[in-house]
């Protein structure tokens, strides 16, 4: 225990839920204002149904990186309103928005209090909004935002955009080609993913994982093998964690590869945009090599990975991806030298160090604004425990700084890649996972491509999921594309967008 | 810009030459098209459609069936089968003209999509416009048909385009398990496309689903919602898989059929030792 009260214990360490400290409302509110004051992040803030009364318990999961230690506290609400912590605490205006939607508990006092991906209260009769029961909310139907003035005009977009991409509504408050706010309305991909992972795992668990976010499906993979994995009492191999690993740079390598090349199509610099197109394939290819699948999908299990690497496997994987990053180098180096792209680039959509602090950002939109923050060094699981992997950061926070991040790590996951292979270890790749520990939590922590996945999981007496919290990096970014639109010309909101490019699915779970 | 010229003469020429060669060899653990031998199942065996996470699998009166359309390609099924019974080999070629052409059988050939019929084929043979609708889509067949327009595939000398607006359209082509929360959308950018017009439902969670079949937020993909012209299995389909739907439907591939992987392909040895 700690001076907040909260109890400290470390990612993909199982502890039983009676350990978890239960505390009044108003001490679990200012640890956690206190806590965030003081440097840490929130990773997770969420409900569950206390099993008797009906009430809703709050989970807080804090994250030091200073320590590399988590800390978890719990509150019980004795009515369906508390005050919100979102005044004295921004990173947690979404979590608050989230909890009223799934449960209907009010927080008064929020800035701006919408529903997050208009579906039902999970408990019938409560509802935040005073909805009707039994009727599917509308989305869309609700407040936004609005600048008034005579020569103010407003842009609404999507939900369908005009890409082949996720849907989401977006609307601009413009004066002229002047962007004064932007509002961003999620939701419609909401698919209910977390609401049936309760009662599990079974056999349909890991395969929705890999398709929480289908472009993230090793991190989500990673993030859910390494809960069960903790419930267990299991620990993959040292071979396993190398395999897992080199999947997670993989899929970083392939999504930080397209993204460069959307960015060069976004300010119509053609050669980038085709070669990275490319090049992003062939990474996608290489993690077919690995397990048949482009997105990686059936590599992770409970336990360790599915798919060995032989020697002569290994060799043509260490080729193949030698070959894609010099393509790649070069396709890169052609942005960072063509004063076109860096017109277009540099001072656009910047945020500043203040605000990616104070929203809770992560992943590389965050250390693009010299936010020295990974998951793999902080917080490191699997192989990133024997390895380090240099955190690359830049300090600018604009589109250039979140396209140069990319390219950075792209030569760090490369070299992590060719050093894992080179000192392959043997053994086997996968252990049998008995039961999971009966009434137990476990948070797990991986960095994604986009940033901090955390997974939380609660077992119930037989050691089924009472509850499994998902939190994909995109949940805490989405408010900083916003951000970053702020006095920018509408013009530059796809280049913005893509900059980030975050999760629509992941988000809306 | 002397940079940019000889970057662009050392990069070379990427487009592959399918359809009119092979197409480029696809991965040894790429999983295709299930291959079911029946004869292999031991009485009273349903290890498959226990292991199965979308009930894609099954044993009814007249046998083993899969379905392609529910399949996600896991190969669950392989690994709980005691006999070897079901194999996926690398025939990547898996689009079909109706749902019920999905339901395979033992030792029935797939009905590969046919071609649209003549008047169809005049408006849209050579200048298909097509309008994509994620609706809960996980961003991975939408991936794959992004990757349709670099320069490795290059639809657009095909004719083949995606257009921002269903009024600039020939078809939709529709993925994820349609939220509820996307229904109203989907269903409005098909009624905004100009009549004629196709449908394409990609991947398994557009076509049943998927993994997410049966969710009270969403509809099991499009079934039901929309009449459909051509059903492209996968979790999601690879590339290859898409195009070559897409080119059935055109009546593009009748001449030059690609030649594929025998049946009788070897089973990668890291699925049977994963799978004792």
């Amino acid at each position: 225990m700690n001076s907040q009260g909260f109890a400290d214990f470390r990612t993909g360490q199982a502890i039983p839920r009676g350990q978890v400290p239960q505390m009044p409302f108003a001490d679990f509110r200012e640890s956690i204002v206190d806590a965030v004051a003081g440097g840490q992040r929130v990773a997770a803030l969420f409900g569950d149904v206390a099993d008797s009364t009906g009430n809703v318990d709050l989970y807080a999961v804090l994250a030091d990186s200073s320590r590399a230690l988590l800390r978890v506290g719990k509150a019980t609400l004795n009515s369906d309103r508390f005050p919100s912590l979102t005044p004295d605490c921004p990173p947690v205006h979404l979590f608050e928005r989230e909890l009223a939607e799934q449960y209907g508990v009010r927080p008064d006092g929020h800035p701006w209090f919408k529903p997050v991906r208009f579906h039902s209260s999970y408990r019938p009769g409560h509802d935040a909004w005073d909805r009707k029961p039994g009727e599917h909310p509308v989305i869309g139907v609700t407040d936004f935002y609005r600048v008034e003035g005579e020569e103010i005009h407003e842009v609404a977009v999507g939900p369908i955009h005009a890409g082949v991409i996720e849907p989401g509504h977006f609307r601009f408050q413009c004066h002229g080609e002047q962007v004064f706010h932007l509002e961003i309305a999620l939701g419609y991909q909401h698919r209910g993913a977390e609401r049936t992972l309760a009662g599990g795992p079974d056999k349909r668990t890991i395969h929705m994982m890999e398709q929480v976010a289908g472009d993230t499906s090793v991190g989500h993979a990673t993030a859910y093998c390494q809960a069960v994995e903790a419930l267990a009492g299991v620990e993959p191999s040292l071979r396993a964690q190398v395999l897992r690993g080199v999947a997670l740079e993989l899929e970083r390598l392939a999504n930080h590869t397209g993204d460069l090349g959307a960015l060069a199509g976004d300010v119509g610099f053609l050669p980038t945009a085709s070669y990275c197109g490319r090049l992003r394939g062939d990474f996608l290819n290489l993690t077919a090599l690995l397990c048949g699948s482009r997105f990686g999908r059936g590599m992770v299990r409970p336990g360790g990975a599915r798919f060995d690497l032989d020697a002569a496997r290994k060799e043509k994987c260490l080729e193949r991806i030698e070959a894609a990053v010099r393509d790649v180098a070069t396709a890169a180096n052609l942005l960072w030298t063509s004063a076109s792209v860096q017109a277009r680039f540099e001072g656009t959509g910047a945020i500043s160090q203040d605000t990616c602090l104070a929203l809770g950002m992560v992943g590389p939109a965050a250390r693009a604004c010299g936010l020295d923050c990974d998951v793999r060094r902080d917080f490191p699981t699997g192989i990133f425990r024997f390895t380090l992997v240099p955190v690359s950061t830049w300090t600018t926070g604009d589109v250039f700084a979140r396209a140069y991040v990319r390219w950075l790590e792209i030569q760090r996951s490369v070299a992590f890649i060719i050093d894992q292979l080179q000192a392959f270890p043997d053994g086997p790749i996968r252990a049998d996972v008995g039961p999971l520990k009966p009434d137990h939590l476990v948070v797990s922590l991986a960095e994604g491509w986009r940033g901090e996945i955390c997974h939380v999981a609660l077992t119930d007496g037989h050691g089924q999921f009472s509850r499994y919290k998902i939190v994909d990096p995109s949940f805490h970014n989405w408010m900083g594309l916003a951000m970053a639109l702020r006095d920018q010309q509408i013009s530059d909101f796809p280049v913005c967008n893509k900059s980030f490019n975050l999760s629509y699915c992941g988000h809306d779970l | 810009m002397l940079s940019i010229i000889s970057e662009r003469i050392r990069q070379g020429h990427r487009t592959i030459a399918y359809p009119a060669a092979k197409p480029p060899p696809l991965p040894d653990r790429f999983r295709g098209l299930p291959v079911l031998d029946e004869s292999k199942c031991p009485d009273g065996c349903h290890a498959c459609a226990l292991a199965c996470p979308t009930d894609a699998i099954a044993r009814d009166d007249q046998g083993l069936r899969l379905d392609l359309g529910r399949c996600l390609f896991c190969t669950d099924c392989v690994d709980a089968c005691p006999e070897g019974a079901i194999r996926f080999i690398q025939d990547y070629r898996l689009a079909t003209t109706t749902r019920a052409d999905l339901v395979l059988r033992t030792g029935q050939e797939l009905k590969l999509a046919q071609p649209l019929e003549q008047k169809m084929l005049r408006l849209f043979g050579r200048s298909l416009k097509l309008r994509q609708v994620s609706a809960g889509g996980d961003n991975s067949s939408e991936a794959d048909l992004n990757v349709l327009g670099t320069i490795v595939f290059d639809i657009g000398r095909f004719g083949i385009q995606f257009v921002a607006s269903p009024r600039h359209a020939d078809g939709i082509v529709v993925t994820g398990p349609v939220t509820e929360n996307m229904r109203l959308a989907l269903l409005t950018a098909y009624e905004a496309t100009p009549a004629p017009k196709l449908v394409i439902a990609v991947g398994a969670d557009a076509i049943s689903g998927g993994i997410f079949r049966d969710h009270p937020e969403v509809h099991n993909g499009v079934e039901g919602l929309l009449p459909f012209d051509l059903y492209i299995p996968g979790n999601p389909p690879h590339p290859l898989t898409i195009l070559d739907g897409f080119l059935r439907l055109l009546g593009r591939l009748e001449r030059n059929e690609p030649r594929t992987v025998p049946v009788t392909a070897q089973p990668d040895p890291a699925l049977s030792a994963a799978r004792s």
